[in-house]
């Protein structure tokens, strides 16, 4: 390895230690769901490692515990990770453009909103040495906090895992609440949805929708109308 | 159940990393129409709001804790805290509530 590449290698390692630990925090809770949906704490672990997508996951274990098909399976993740094609594409004006095959589709394998913030709030062009460190700590924290999550999910007591199963949700509220305080089209998108869901999981008829679809068809809906009504100036996209 | 976990697992990692993957390896250029941009933009937010209420409210033993832990956790959200003391102290509203209540 050069000098170079091994300074930027610790660098990523030390940007990637506060991610790692909210990682494994927030991946045991995911890993609780993981136990409700009926995986094992290998399935758990192994979904972990080839997805690192909290929402996406979360999603999936849905799919999977409602017994839906694979095609149902595909759409909600086409859907729900869909945000990570504007990073890649906001992260590919970020490497250099010599950057060979390999680095990129290993970049790629880790766009989260963490590591995409990191890498994102870098002066210049993204060494991909960097992202190797940042992925270097944060793929075992959220992996193994998934495996955990399974594991401990079961022996601990009722009253703990009741309380632990909303920290994925206590970590959604922290990456949409903040933005919706500075935008009045966000926030009210965040009480429009909170709402329609809640309106689709109890009202008669439609709340035979399972609860995957339900999340595909209110998404799309919801996002489409929001784009149609209040299209995004470029300025506010580089602001969230 | 009907259908295997680990085609399950494939079918989520296959799209999911084509995705990530696809924009970094073949676009070079930003995205141009305004409109996919902003469906995009919104995509996470609409996403997550719909999947955290109701369900943090069946998530928890008693609804009321699950209630009080959406209330504490967009309060702290609001107020700026960190991903993890977000997450820690809705854990923590749950807990409490659901000893004085069950």
């Amino acid at each position: 390895m050069k000098q170079e590449n091994k300074t930027w290698f610790l660098r990523g390692m030390r940007d990637g230690t506060p991610i790692m630990l909210g990682y494994a925090a927030v991946s045991f809770t995911l890993g609780i769901v993981a136990r409700n949906a009926g995986l094992t704490a290998g399935q758990a672990f192994l979904t972990s490692l080839l997805n690192n997508a909290s929402a996406g996951e979360k999603a999936g274990f849905t799919v999977i515990q409602a017994d839906e098909g694979y095609l149902a399976m595909a759409i909600m993740m086409l859907i729900i990770n869909a945000r990570y094609l504007l990073m890649s594409c906001s992260l590919s004006q970020k490497i250099s453009p010599e950057t060979g095959l390999i680095p990129r589709l290993i970049i790629g394998f880790e766009v989260t909103d963490e590591i995409f913030g990191v890498q994102m709030a870098l002066p210049g062009m993204i060494c991909p040495w960097y992202t190797y460190g940042v992925i270097a700590m944060a793929l075992p924290g959220w992996s193994l906090g998934t495996y955990l999550g399974v594991v401990m999910g079961n022996v601990l007591p009722a009253n703990i895992v009741s309380a632990l199963s909303v920290g994925l949700y206590g970590m959604f509220l922290a990456i949409i609440i903040p933005p919706a305080k500075g935008n009045r089209v966000i926030g009210a998108l965040v009480v429009i949805s909170m709402l329609a869901s809640c309106a689709f999981a109890y009202l008669p008829i439609v709340s035979a929708i399972s609860p995957g679809t339900r999340v595909i068809i209110l998404t799309v809906a919801i996002s489409a109308a929001a784009a149609y009504l209040f299209p995004v100036k470029e300025e506010d996209e580089h602001a969230a | 159940m009907q259908h295997n976990i680990y085609v399950y697992i494939f079918v989520m990692f296959a799209v999911t990393y084509l995705i990530r993957v696809l924009p970094l390896t073949l676009i070079r250029k930003p995205i141009k129409s305004r409109f996919i941009r902003s469906f995009l933009y919104y995509v996470p937010y609409v996403t997550l709001a719909i999947m955290t209420f109701p369900d943090i409210v069946q998530a928890t033993s008693a609804p009321v804790a699950g209630l009080l832990a959406l209330v504490a956790g967009v309060a702290l959200a609001w107020s700026g805290r960190s991903l993890l003391t977000v997450a820690v102290a809705s854990c923590a509203v749950v807990f409490i509530t659901e000893m004085i209540v069950l």
